[in-house]
């Protein structure tokens, strides 16, 4: 039943300019205490995933896929060589979705938590960054998960492989910061499962190039794969594993798209916690 | 460094064309308990957000620790802790777990917190809970974890938004206690309330706010002195006949308040009063004698009670 008898008085404990330095990584920290709680589950989706779409894709459809073209037969390499950056970008994009979205409609709406966190030094742009340093470790932890789930069932034919971790990290960025800006400005959570998740997020990842070239696509759809970070990303990793057909300037717009999703994400969510956050 | 560590001079605010705060003016010394007194939607949790500085004003003047919240909103954060309406704890995580990473919020040590944390838990007498998720603890669990909570950083001022609304007694009591304690132990306090007991409880001064303004402001004492009679004498006589009767009543005293439930008449002396009434042949079902409370004195202020 002890009175407070230690105390200092913050004026002398709290230095609200180390906050000012490190505050996202103590969002980051908090962040990953939570998740932590679920790392059993958070395992379990990064192996399943890739061990399902590897049987059910790669041996079904890829061996189907192979018998016809022949082995070297889609943009000159197999079926499963072809698909591996596509794969890895979409778990990644997932990954980053699960640890952007929903801290966002939690801290904001379920458990308001984000304004306990307001009221502390940390401002609108920590809490912001915080949640995104969070979602990239998730990104990078899948990703590098599902390649070494590949690596086990032996899909990974190019030396160069493990450079569409890079790339699929990338995407997983990029998408995450502007799901995670769009999270935040959607006061009404239902319209983003609903609208969001159904209409644009899903039409995204079917016309992407995801499965087969974009070029397949008639020229009236191929736009969805130009306006997705998830088609820009498998371009890179394309080339960057097996050397696909790509020009130069195609490269550096592919590399440019992404980081300018990237970037915009992580402005318009800093700006859109601040101003929630301030109302 | 004056004496005032919050000054408020024509604080505003306005969402739209609606106004929430409407040019308040007041200050709040070091060590003393004040109190905002309303009704909700006085304008009390709007004018917290402000002096938490997480919400910009519209217009006036206002410094906390003599510091501008525009422009110095982290700075004075890192010297206030807030306990809002709502308790807003991280749910997937534990209650020692909450404790330790909103420490970390405020840039402290893991070892100063490791101290600190034991501390908070006797405080608040949730050391069997220490590990317990946080969904599992009851109300009054939750709200003295909030209070802990915020005591983490040692805060000049604790800033507590209707601290036990939705609490029953006993557990408002045991909050009242811990309250008392950091009063004495030298802590600012600044309380909102719609409760007129609990602010005559805890506040040393106290506003009274309605619609966005501040109505009085004093001791509770003031304000009982000042605003009602020493004395109350609450009649009923059935809400059919409360109207009626009302008019009857008032050549026995100066001052009348006529509720739906019943008819408050204001005295130095309840019982004398009473006395006079029966002689006059009146029958009230029920009487009841009290002393004045800050609920009168918000009825003679705004002409309402504070709980709608």
């Amino acid at each position: 039943m002890s009175s407070l008898q230690t105390r200092q008085g913050s004026l002398k404990i709290v230095d609200a300019a180390r906050v000012a330095a490190r505050g996202a990584l103590f969002v980051t920290e908090a962040r990953l205490r939570a998740m932590v709680k679920w790392l059993w589950l958070i395992i379990s989706i990064a192996i399943a995933n890739p061990v399902l779409y590897l049987i059910s894709i790669g041996l079904g459809l890829g061996s189907y896929i192979d018998q016809n073209t022949g082995a070297m037969g889609v943009d000159g390499v197999s079926y499963l060589t072809f698909l591996a950056p596509a794969l890895l970008a979409t778990a990644a994009i997932q990954g980053a979705m699960d640890e952007s979205v929903y801290p966002t409609l939690e801290g904001f709406k379920w458990n308001k938590t984000f304004f306990s966190m307001n009221a502390t030094p940390l401002s609108g742009n920590q809490i912001a960054m915080g949640v995104f340093y969070n979602s990239l470790i998730r990104t990078i932890f899948t990703a590098v998960l599902y390649w070494l789930v590949m690596l086990t069932f032996g899909v990974l034919d190019s030396p160069r492989a493990w450079f569409a971790i890079f790339t699929a990290i990338m995407a997983g960025a990029a998408f995450g910061a502007l799901m995670q800006a769009l999270a935040g400005f959607l006061e009404n959570e239902n319209v983003f499962f609903t609208i969001v998740e159904r209409f644009i997020i899903m039409p995204l990842f079917l016309f992407s190039g995801t499965f087969y070239p974009l070029t397949n696509m008639p020229i009236f759809l191929q736009w969805i794969g130009w306006i997705s970070p998830l088609w820009h990303a498998t371009e890179l990793g394309r080339w960057l594993t097996y050397g696909s057909e790509i020009s130069t300037p195609m490269l550096f717009l592919h590399f440019i798209f992404l980081n300018s999703i990237l970037i915009i994400g992580l402005i318009a969510s800093r700006r859109i916690f601040t101003k929630r956050l301030g109302k | 460094m004056s004496k005032s560590l919050i000054h408020a001079r024509g604080l505003t605010k306005k969402f739209g064309d609606f106004t929430a705060v409407n040019g308040i003016d007041f200050d709040v010394i070091k060590g003393e308990s004040f109190g905002l007194l309303g009704p909700n939607g006085a304008g009390k949790s709007t004018a917290m957000r402000m002096i938490g500085a997480t919400s910009q004003r519209t217009s006036g003047d206002l410094t906390i620790l003599d510091k501008d919240p525009d422009k110095f909103g982290p700075q004075i954060r890192a010297h206030l802790g807030v306990v809002p309406q709502q308790d807003n704890l991280d749910t997937q995580l534990s209650v020692v777990e909450n404790l330790y990473i909103y420490g970390r919020y405020f840039g402290l040590s893991r070892k100063f917190l490791k101290g600190k944390i034991e501390e908070l838990l006797s405080f608040a007498q949730l050391e069997e809970k220490r590990n317990a998720k946080v969904e599992s603890l009851s109300g009054g669990m939750k709200r003295r974890l909030t209070i802990a909570r915020a005591l983490v950083s040692e805060p000049e001022i604790l800033m507590l938004d209707e601290p036990t609304t939705g609490l029953d007694p006993q557990a408002r009591h045991i909050l009242w206690d811990r309250l008392f304690r950091l009063k004495e132990d030298g802590v600012t306090l600044l309380i909102t309330t719609h409760f007129m007991d609990e602010a005559e409880q805890l506040c040393d001064r106290l506003v009274v706010m309605d619609k966005g303004a501040i109505m009085a402001e004093g001791s509770p004492a003031q304000l009982i002195k000042d605003y009602s009679m020493k004395e109350v004498l609450e009649l009923r006589f059935g809400s059919e006949r409360n109207a009626h009767m009302a008019d009857d009543l008032r050549q026995l005293c100066d001052r009348i308040e006529e509720l739906p439930d019943r008819i408050l008449m204001y005295t130095e002396d309840g019982e004398e009063l009473l006395e006079r009434v029966y002689k006059k042949g009146f029958h009230p079902k029920t009487s009841l004698v009290r002393r004045s409370s800050l609920e009168d004195v918000f009825l003679r202020l705004t002409g309402r009670t504070l709980i709608d």
